[in-house]
C-alpha cells in the first residue's frame, strides 16, 4: 500500500478531494441544473411533469406576473444594505482603532446574536415593533405619534428586520479590512500635514444625517424638513469634527475592499430572505423569496417556482461573477466567520 | 521612566478645549456601546419572554414572572422531538462536514493539483448563493427523483442539504488556519523515519485540531439554526426552526424562548472555553 501510494504520489490529492467535491457535485450542481431543467416543464405534482424548451413561456409569465416583487427584494435587500453599512462603519471603526483589550469581546458581542435562533430573534423584532411596545409605547405616551400608528406590518418593519438580522455580515468584513490598514500609512499622512477635512465632512455629515433625519420624520409622520435641519446639522457637526483628512485619504479607501465584501454578504441573503417579510410585514410588502417558497411548499407549482428561482440564482450570480472577477473572493471568505 | 524631562507641550485651555476631549473621548465610545445594545436587545428580549407568563397562546406582551417553563422547558407537544432531530442532524452534518471539509482543505494547501481553480470555486459558489435557493434547488431534485430515501422528504434529505451546506465553510475554516503551518515540523518527522501516516497523525493533526474544532462549531451552529434550507428539505420532519416557524402562526409558547435561551448559553460557554483554552496554550 504504502509503495504503492508513494509511486502514483499524484493520486493523494485527487483522493482527499474526491468526498467533498463528490457531495458538492452531486448536492450543488446537478440540483441546480435539475431546477433548469424543472423551470421548462409542464404539468402537476399529481400528473406528473413534462420537460419541452416551449414551456420557455413559464419565465415570460412568471416574470411578467412577479416583476414587482423582484423589484420591492431588491429596493428592500439595497435599504437594508445601505443602513446596514452606515451602522456598521462606524462600529467596525472604532472597534479596530480604538479597541484596545476588549477587541475580542466587543466582536464577540457582534457576533452573539447568531447564537440564538434567526427565527426567535425576528420574533423579538415583532415585540420590540409591536403597536404598544418599547419603541411606539414611549412615543405614543409623550403624543409624539398618533395612537393608530403602527411599524409592524409596514415595509419599515421589514426592512429594519432585514438590516438587524444581516448586520454582522457587514460589520465583521469592514473590521477585517480596517484591521489590516498599516498605521504607519496614517502617521505618514499626518506628518504630511494631513489635518481635519472640514468642508468635506461637513457637507457629507450635514447630508447623511439630514436624510435619515428627513426619512425618519417621513415614516412618523413628523415635520420632516424641521427633523431634516436638526439631523443635518448634527451630522454636520460630528463630521466637520470627527473626518480627518487622513480618514478620507488612507484609512477609508483601504477599508473599501471590506465595505464591498460586506455589501455583498449582506445582499444576498437579504434579496433571497422571505422571514423578515412574513413575520414583520404584510401582503404588500411580500418578497420574492415569498412567492418561491409559496410556490414551491403550499401551491407545488415547481415550473413556475423553478423559473423564478433560477432568475433570482442568475441575478445574484451575475453580481458575484463581476465582484469576485474585479476583487477576487478572499475578502469574502473572512467575512464570513 | 518619569525622570526624562521633554518639553511640555503648552496646553490650551477653555471650555472649548473641554468639550473637544469629551467628543474625542466619548462619542465613537458611547456609539459603540448604542449599537452593541441594538445587536443584543432582541436576544436580551428572547430570554426576557422565557420568564414571561402569557395569558393566551401568544407570547408578545409582558404578562408578569415564572419561572414554570424554566422548569418544565420541554412541555409542549412535538418541542422534544423536534430539539432531538435539529441535535441529531446538527451532529451528524458537523461530523460528516468536517471530515469531508477537512480532506479538502489539506489538499488545497498541500499538494499541486490541476483542477485548483474549479475546486476553489466549487467551494465559494454554494456560499454566495442565497440560501432559498439551495433549499429550492434541492427540493427540486429530490422531487424529480421521485422514490425513495429522498421522496417524501425526511431525515437523511435534511442530512444531506445541511452537510452541503457546511462543507464549505469547514473547508474557509481549516484552510485559514492551515496556511501558515509550519512545514518544517513535519519535514523533521519524515527525517526521523515517521512514515506519512505517522507523520499526520502525530504532527500534522494535532496542530491543526484547533482549526478543525473551530470549524466544526460553526458547522454545528450553522446547521442547528438553520431555517431556510431546512424548510425547503425537511418535509412532515421537524427541526427546531421548523417547530417554532409552525408554532409562530398560532404563538410561540414561551418553552420555546427557555430552549433557544439555553442554546444560546451553551454556545457562549462553548466560546468563552475554547478561548480561555487558547490563550492558555499561548
Amino acid at each position: 500500500m504504502g509503495v504503492w501510494l508513494k509511486r502514483h504520489s499524484w493520486i493523494t490529492p485527487y483522493a482527499l478531494l474526491a468526498p467533498g467535491m463528490l457531495w458538492l457535485t452531486v448536492f450543488y450542481v446537478y440540483p441546480g441544473i435539475q431546477m433548469f431543467i424543472a423551470s421548462f416543464w409542464s404539468g402537476s405534482l399529481e400528473k406528473g411533469f413534462t420537460f419541452s424548451f416551449e414551456n420557455y413561456t413559464n419565465y415570460t409569465d412568471a416574470f411578467n406576473q412577479f416583476a414587482p416583487y423582484y423589484g420591492r427584494s431588491i429596493v428592500y435587500a439595497a435599504a437594508a444594505t445601505l443602513l446596514t453599512f452606515l451602522i456598521a462603519y462606524p462600529l467596525a471603526y472604532t472597534i479596530a482603532t480604538k479597541g484596545g483589550a476588549q477587541k475580542n469581546l466587543l466582536l464577540f458581542l457582534v457576533v452573539a446574536p447568531f447564537f440564538t435562533s434567526f427565527l426567535l430573534r425576528t420574533i423579538a423584532w415583532k415585540i420590540i415593533l409591536a403597536d404598544s411596545g418599547i419603541v411606539l409605547g414611549p412615543l405614543k405616551g409623550f403624543g409624539l405619534v398618533p395612537d393608530d400608528f403602527r411599524l409592524l406590518a409596514t415595509p419599515i418593519a421589514v426592512i429594519s428586520g432585514i438590516t438587524y438580522n444581516f448586520l454582522p455580515f457587514m460589520t465583521l468584513p469592514i473590521y477585517v479590512a480596517i484591521e489590516k490598514v498599516d498605521g504607519r500609512l496614517v502617521e505618514a499622512a499626518k506628518d504630511l500635514y494631513a489635518g481635519p477635512w472640514r468642508p468635506g465632512g461637513l457637507i457629507i455629515g450635514g447630508l447623511v444625517g439630514g436624510t435619515l433625519a428627513a426619512v425618519l420624520g417621513v415614516i412618523f409622520n413628523w415635520n420632516w424638513p424641521v427633523m431634516a435641519i436638526l439631523g443635518g446639522s448634527m451630522g454636520a457637526f460630528t463630521g466637520w469634527y470627527l473626518v480627518s483628512e487622513s480618514f478620507i485619504r488612507v484609512t477609508f479607501p483601504l477599508s473599501l475592499s471590506g465595505v464591498f465584501a460586506g455589501s455583498l454578504l449582506t445582499f444576498i441573503p437579504a434579496i433571497g430572505d422571505y422571514v423578515n417579510a412574513e413575520f414583520l410585514g404584510n401582503p404588500d410588502t411580500r418578497m420574492i423569496g415569498n412567492v418561491i417558497q409559496n410556490k414551491f411548499l403550499t401551491q407545488n407549482d415547481y415550473p413556475t417556482a423553478a423559473a423564478l428561482s433560477f432568475m433570482l440564482m442568475a441575478g445574484v450570480l451575475a453580481v458575484v461573477a463581476i465582484y469576485a472577477r474585479v476583487l477576487g473572493t478572499d475578502d469574502l471568505s473572512t467575512g464570513r466567520m | 521612566m518619569t525622570a526624562v524631562s521633554a518639553p511640555v507641550p503648552r496646553k490650551p485651555s477653555g471650555p472649548g478645549v473641554l468639550v473637544r476631549r469629551l467628543v474625542d473621548k466619548y462619542l465613537l465610545l458611547v456609539y459603540t456601546a448604542l449599537a452593541v445594545i441594538y445587536l443584543l436587545l432582541p436576544v436580551a428580549i428572547i430570554i426576557l419572554f422565557s420568564f414571561n407568563d402569557p395569558a393566551g397562546k401568544s407570547n408578545v406582551v409582558w404578562q408578569g414572572f415564572t419561572l414554570k417553563y424554566w422548569f418544565h422547558p420541554l412541555q409542549v407537544d412535538g418541542l422534544p422531538q423536534a430539539v432531538g432531530l435539529s441535535l441529531v442532524i446538527a451532529f451528524l452534518s458537523t461530523a460528516i462536514a468536517t471530515v469531508l471539509g477537512t480532506l479538502v482543505a489539506l489538499a488545497l494547501v498541500r499538494y499541486d493539483f490541476r483542477i485548483r481553480k474549479a475546486t476553489n470555486a466549487l467551494i465559494f459558489v454554494p456560499m454566495a448563493t442565497p440560501e432559498i435557493i439551495l433549499g429550492a434547488s434541492l427540493l427540486t431534485m429530490f422531487v424529480s427523483i421521485g422514490n425513495d430515501p429522498f421522496f417524501p422528504l425526511n431525515f437523511t434529505t435534511i442530512l444531506i442539504a445541511h452537510v452541503m451546506f457546511n462543507i464549505s465553510y469547514v473547508v474557509v475554516t481549516v484552510r485559514a488556519r492551515l496556511s501558515g503551518f509550519p512545514r518544517h515540523l513535519e519535514e523533521a518527522a519524515m527525517d526521523l523515519y515517521a512514515n506519512e501516516l505517522q507523520t499526520f497523525w502525530k504532527v500534522t493533526f494535532p496542530l491543526i485540531l484547533p482549526g478543525i474544532i473551530a470549524a466544526a462549531l460553526l458547522a454545528f451552529s450553522l446547521s442547528i439554526d438553520d431555517f431556510v434550507i431546512t424548510n425547503f428539505t425537511s418535509g412532515k420532519a421537524q427541526t427546531f426552526p421548523m417547530f417554532i416557524y409552525a408554532k409562530n402562526r398560532i404563538g410561540v409558547p414561551p418553552q420555546v424562548n427557555v430552549v433557544g435561551t439555553i442554546i444560546f448559553l451553551v454556545a457562549v460557554g462553548a466560546v468563552l472555553i475554547t478561548t480561555i483554552r487558547g490563550r492558555r496554550k499561548k
